[in-house]
């Protein structure tokens, strides 16, 4: 369960104004690419951030590359979550694969506007937004076992771990 | 009931009669594709712990996307890359200066109808072209598949663009799926894997295809899929890898929604700054000033693409104050294009010539736009800021309609230009 606060955008946030290209090929540790993050959508999130921060946005988030210093960013800026109405496939999965935890809430997110308190409850796949509930679908057991273990690499390195011994 | 494109090559993978939409597939690719990027894929893959890469030959590393090196940095990544690659036993290594990635990989012969494909850049749905069903990934995932050859995929469902009649002179593949997106939007296939058909795509060449299967990205697909044909395989006979066999969707294969084109009826199309899906015909912005042309890239840098913009090129000259950048996208397309006269032509007309590979397209270096400046390109994305400046605008189009409007120094509708000799 985590609680935060939000900072809310649109639909078709793509990865260019999450993480731009210029910097994609620049070695960067992830606290170095969260200074970036949403540079050109958003100048005031780099500064403004707080660790358990909540994103939420709207259809189709992270749409466009594939970098995934997109999630990467946003995970190391200390967002707790992202609430979207749906992703973009890749950034999904890159979420995923980082540990950041990603909530599909198809029947919509306009009732949330930032400086919000949300609620998630991972558990039961309920969204709290003053006081009313909103349900979303539990993660794919392949998937959430990712999540769990804190992203793909930890995942992997467990799985390989496991059928060594 | 049949089964899609999609399912068809999954449950094949998968060792499974069939698989449902939904279903979550355990599989191995038969290709991974990495670019500039394998130098923090390589650093990623050591946290694993993992000494040696599982299955080197089903590894393709392509630099592009900042070559040749423009920063030490970027010259850093790429040593890293090469000393990687030599280490791990990656024979299908190609340099600076082959191509980009989604040319190199048809051409070589590793995108084949009915193999598997992930890469690590978006525009990997291009394959979909050949009939191959490939899909994008990140960067976490091509090191796990470094270790483990693994992967999991979840079994997309289908969308049919069923495109009937024939496309008029002046009017491409380009426009057709720029139209496509701008009518179903940046989402509008989210997940799904979109199969192309009927005479329009039938009547394409494999280079046309390509578009359409690059830009399925910019709709939200996972993958694109033309069925392969004659055409196919006569592009593939001196190039194929290995042997293949083509995966065709059941005739009663169930879709989620088939969408009716008639191409006949379509002309040329442009998307507008910030987003792929902003998209207008020709007409309601002709006239917009532009400060740079951007002909080439994966999307639309081949030999069909630089004989386009040719025709609109031959003999004139660009407009006063119209930067114009030529960026093939390999060097067997420039090899040919230097044979057939193009490179001449543009650089006559007073455009510059780029090496083959990514250039300004994202924003790296070679062509990048300061604030205010307009830019019309051939290429797949306008996101803001991505060519440069966030404060810069990029219109999306055809190679007819780019080297129409950098004669004309205004965007162009390509109907209404008056054209050079014809290349």
């Amino acid at each position: 369960m985590i609680e935060g606060k939000v900072w809310k955008y649109g639909d078709d946030v793509n990865t260019d104004v999450i993480f731009a290209g210029k910097y994609t090929y620049k070695p960067m540790t992830p606290a170095e690419m969260a200074e970036h993050a949403f540079e050109d959508l958003d100048p005031t999130f780099a500064k403004g951030v707080r660790p358990g921060d909540i994103i939420v946005a709207g259809a189709n988030f992270g749409c466009g590359s594939s970098r995934e210093q997109a999630a990467t960013c946003v995970k190391a800026s200390g967002v707790a979550a992202v609430i979207a109405v749906s992703f973009s496939r890749i950034f999904f999965r890159n979420a995923i694969n980082e540990g950041l935890p990603v909530v599909e809430l198809a029947s919509g997110t306009s009732m949330i506007a930032k400086n919000d308190t949300v609620k998630i409850d991972f558990d039961r796949g309920v969204v709290t937004h003053k006081g009313k509930e909103y349900r979303f679908p539990a993660l794919p057991k392949e998937v959430l076992a990712i999540l769990n273990d804190g992203g793909l690499i930890p995942h992997v390195k467990k799985a390989l771990a496991t059928t060594k011994s | 009931m049949g089964q899609t494109f999609a399912q068809k090559v999954l449950a094949k993978k998968a060792g499974l009669p069939r698989v449902d939409v939904g279903q979550i597939v355990d599989v191995e690719p038969d290709v991974c594709l990495s670019h500039d990027n394998t130098a923090a894929i390589a650093k990623t893959f050591a946290k694993i712990g993992v000494e040696r890469v599982k299955n080197p030959e089903r590894f393709v590393i392509v630099l592009d996307h900042t070559v040749p090196a423009s920063t030490e940095e970027y010259a850093k990544g790429h040593k890293e890359i090469r000393e990687f690659v030599a280490k791990q036993k990656i024979e299908a290594f190609y340099d600076v200066g082959v191509g980009v990635c989604h040319q190199v990989l048809p051409e070589m012969g590793f995108a084949l109808p009915g193999r598997l494909i992930v890469g690590s850049d978006s525009h990997t749905t291009a394959y979909g072209a050949l009939g191959a069903f490939s899909a994008g990934v990140g960067r976490s995932e091509m090191a796990a598949l470094y270790a483990t050859s693994r992967i999991w995929l979840k079994t997309p469902a289908s969308f049919k663009v069923d495109v009937r009649g024939k496309l008029k002179d002046s009017v491409t593949s380009k426009d057709l799926v720029l139209k496509i997106i701008g009518d179903i939007g940046a989402d509008g296939a989210l997940y799904k894997s979109v199969e192309y058909a009927g005479e329009a795509i039938e009547a394409m060449s494999v280079a046309s295809r390509l578009v359409l299967c690059n830009m399925a990205i910019e709709m939200g697909a996972k993958n694109g899929y033309c069925a392969p044909d004659k055409k196919t395989f006569a592009f593939l006979e001196p190039r194929a890898q290995t042997t293949y066999t083509p995966v065709y969707p059941d005739p009663d294969a169930e879709y989620e929604k088939v969408l009716a084109y008639d191409a006949a009826k379509l002309g040329p199309q442009v998307a507008k700054p910030h987003t792929v899906d902003n998209v207008v015909p020709v007409e309601d912005v002709e006239g917009t000033k532009i400060d740079q042309a951007l002909l080439g890239t994966c999307t639309n840098g081949r030999l069909e693409d630089l004989h386009a913009a040719a025709r609109y090129l031959e003999g004139k000259k660009l407009a006063k104050g119209v930067r114009m950048i030529v960026l093939p996208a390999s060097r067997e397309i420039l090899l040919d294009a230097l044979r057939e006269g193009l490179v001449d032509i543009f650089l006559r007309a007073g455009a510059m010539l780029l090496n083959p590979g990514c250039g300004p397209c994202l924003g790296a270096h070679e062509g990048v736009l300061a604030a205010g400046e307009v830019c019309i390109s051939t290429a797949n994305r306008n996101f803001q800021g991505r060519m440069g400046s966030s404060e810069a605008s990029t219109y999306l189009a055809s190679p007819a309609t780019v080297a129409a409007s950098a004669v004309a120094g205004v965007i162009t509708d390509p109907r209404k230009a008056v054209r050079g000799g014809g290349a």
